[in-house]
């Protein structure tokens, strides 16, 4: 009986795997265009460093703190009206992607730019007085050298959407979250429940298992 | 080459103000070695990131080849930097870069091509003796080999001046000899202008040609590293050349002893003359050697020996007049009448 549920679920839950994948990938990719450029911005612009500009770093920091300090599913409400206009609707996967984006950017973007910081500041300032540019220290010293760090913060992110986008099911945004709701909650039906966190768990541990593995290669230290 | 003017740094906090160097003036002559030497806190570091701006100067000039580096704009600045090396206490490679790359980014700095960059980083290897570590990370080396990525890198853009932060501060004492020689060799055969910061006088002995000594971020002292070494000023100056230069006789000994301990310090050319037989031949005292000691400061020997001298008194006063003379540096240390 169990195996005969599991077996009408599994399309259901292929769907919904590859719906919060996809979900996780769209906040990613935007985490990384634009969070990873943001921690930087961050962290050159900070006391002390090559591109110090009070201005730039308290507004970013500020906007990065306003963001962060929101509770997903609140932010979720309340860029409904956001996401109607960028993905036409407010439920389904893409609508989903769009609160997990502005979700993701500052949060990774806090995690660079705290990976930057464990750089040596001597290995900066040898850059600098080599007569390096900003955009070569940032492009050829800054993000290589924070790599482990930045790989590690990419894990994390990636969990934590995980965890989001289960949220966003809440709302009808699809993927795994949603199934969970749907017919976990709504309909006690336990085995989805069950087969949802086991899911939820493995996709956890590769990511992470795998971030670890990534990270420590690209270290050189 | 490099010539600074009324330099002062201070660095001001919301709490207070810490002066780092306080109306410092030095002129550095082309192709010479240049010590700074003094104690932790003295403002060393502090004159020396002043020299390629990586600290800005409150005031003051600092001239480099005859461009005043403090009125340049960034760009300027950067391209002036290019021409100035710098090696420091920590090496500060990259940990991300293997030992090619790291000499590479410098390059690249400043605009070279890849084929031009493969030329000369081979150059470099091959100059500080690092050719089979080419693509090894920095983690892998060790302090001295870390310490010649740093001097190739530096190197680099062929500049005219290289800045030495403590840069054997962290290496042991063999390693930190074949550090300097590299140093010299590559004074001697690239005419390259070095200012060198250290707290170890024995590094000095071992290379500078000039040196200042810092205390408080002033300096209070300078002059040829010999003629500092043979005729020190100021205590703190003495202090330094008594860590390399050691002759403190036991209490006990000079206590016991019935003649006149003299010290004598033979400079330069008489170091060789044999001031000392000539002495036991024209009087007659007779003389025993307590401590003696004949360093070479830049191959030019300085003796300093302390002997004891005994005889009629009139005579011993006569020898010691005799030395006196001939030395122009006698010291009676102890004189039992
Ligand atoms: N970035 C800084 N901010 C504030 N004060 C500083 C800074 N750098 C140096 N100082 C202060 O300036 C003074 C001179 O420091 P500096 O580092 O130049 O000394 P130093 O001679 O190089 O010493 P050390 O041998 O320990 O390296 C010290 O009192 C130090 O506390
Ligand atoms: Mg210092």
């Amino acid at each position: 009986m169990l195996l005969e549920s599991l077996q009408a679920l599994l399309p259901e839950l292929n769907t919904a795997v590859l719906q919060t994948i996809y979900m996780v990938a769209v906040a990613l990719v935007s985490a990384i265009i634009i969070g990873l450029p943001l921690g930087v911005l961050l962290f050159v612009t900070d006391e002390g460093l090559f591109l110090r500009n009070k201005v730039v770093n308290h507004v970013t920091g500020w906007l990065v703190n306003l963001v962060r300090s929101i509770p997903y599913i609140i932010l979720l409400v309340a860029l409904l009206p956001l996401t109607k206009l960028i993905a036409g609707s407010t439920i389904g996967p893409t609508a989903a992607s769009v609160s997990l984006s502005v979700a993701a950017i500052p949060f990774f973007a806090r995690l660079v730019e705290t990976s930057l910081r464990e750089i040596d500041k001597g290995v900066i300032e040898s850059a600098v007085a080599v007569g390096a540019s900003p955009w070569m220290i940032i492009k050829d010293i800054l993000v290589p050298e924070a790599k482990p760090g930045i790989v590690q913060g990419l894990t994390i992110t990636t969990i934590s959407l995980i965890g989001y986008s289960a949220m966003a099911g809440i709302i009808g945004g699809g993927g795994i979250g949603d199934l969970a709701i749907r017919f976990g909650y709504y309909r006690y039906d336990n085995t989805i429940m069950i087969t949802t966190v086991i899911v939820l768990v493995v996709l956890v541990q590769i990511i992470q298992i795998g971030g670890d593995k990534i990270s420590r290669v690209v270290d050189k230290r | 080459m490099i010539e600074v003017n009324s330099l002062v740094k201070i660095y001001s906090s919301k709490a207070k103000e810490v002066i780092g160097v306080n109306d410092v003036s030095l002129q550095i002559k082309e192709g010479e070695i240049y010590g700074i030497i003094g104690y932790s806190g003295a403002g060393k570091s502090s004159l020396i990131r002043c020299l390629n701006l990586l600290e800005k100067p409150t005031s003051g000039e600092v001239k480099i080849d005859g461009v005043d580096l403090t009125t340049l704009n960034e760009k300027a600045l950067r391209k002036a930097r290019q021409k100035i090396g710098m090696i420091f206490q920590h090496f500060y490679l990259a940990s991300a870069k293997t030992v090619y790359e790291n000499i590479a980014f410098a390059l690249k700095a400043a605009g070279k091509t890849p084929k031009e960059i493969d030329v000369r980083v081979k150059e470099l290897l091959e100059l500080v003796g690092l050719s089979d570590k080419s693509s090894q990370y920095p983690a892998q080396l060790s302090g001295g080999q870390k310490q010649r990525v740093g001097i190739a890198r530096a190197l680099a853009n062929n500049p005219k001046v290289l800045l030495c932060d403590e840069a054997t501060s962290a290496l042991d004492p063999s390693t930190t000899k074949s550090i300097l020689n590299l140093l010299k060799t590559i004074n001697r055969k690239l005419g390259l202008t070095i200012v060198l910061i250290t707290h170890e006088m024995e590094v000095v002995k071992e290379i500078c040609h000039r040196l200042a000594v810092m205390q408080d971020g002033k300096i209070i002292e300078e002059g040829l590293v010999y003629d500092i070494f043979a005729n020190p000023i100021q205590p703190l100056t003495k202090d330094f050349i008594a860590s390399v230069l050691q002759f403190e006789l036991p209490q006990q000994l000079i206590e016991n002893r019935k003649g006149t301990i003299i010290k004598i310090q033979f400079k330069g050319a008489i170091a060789e003359e044999s001031v000392v037989s000539d002495l036991f031949q024209q009087f007659n005292v007779k003389g025993n050697i307590l401590h003696g000691k004949i360093e070479y400061i830049q191959d030019v020997p300085l003796g300093i020996f302390i002997m004891e001298l005994t005889g009629e008194d009139k005579e011993v006063e006569r020898a010691i007049a005799y030395i006196e003379e001939r030395t122009q540096n006698l010291e009676v240390v102890e004189h039992v009448a």
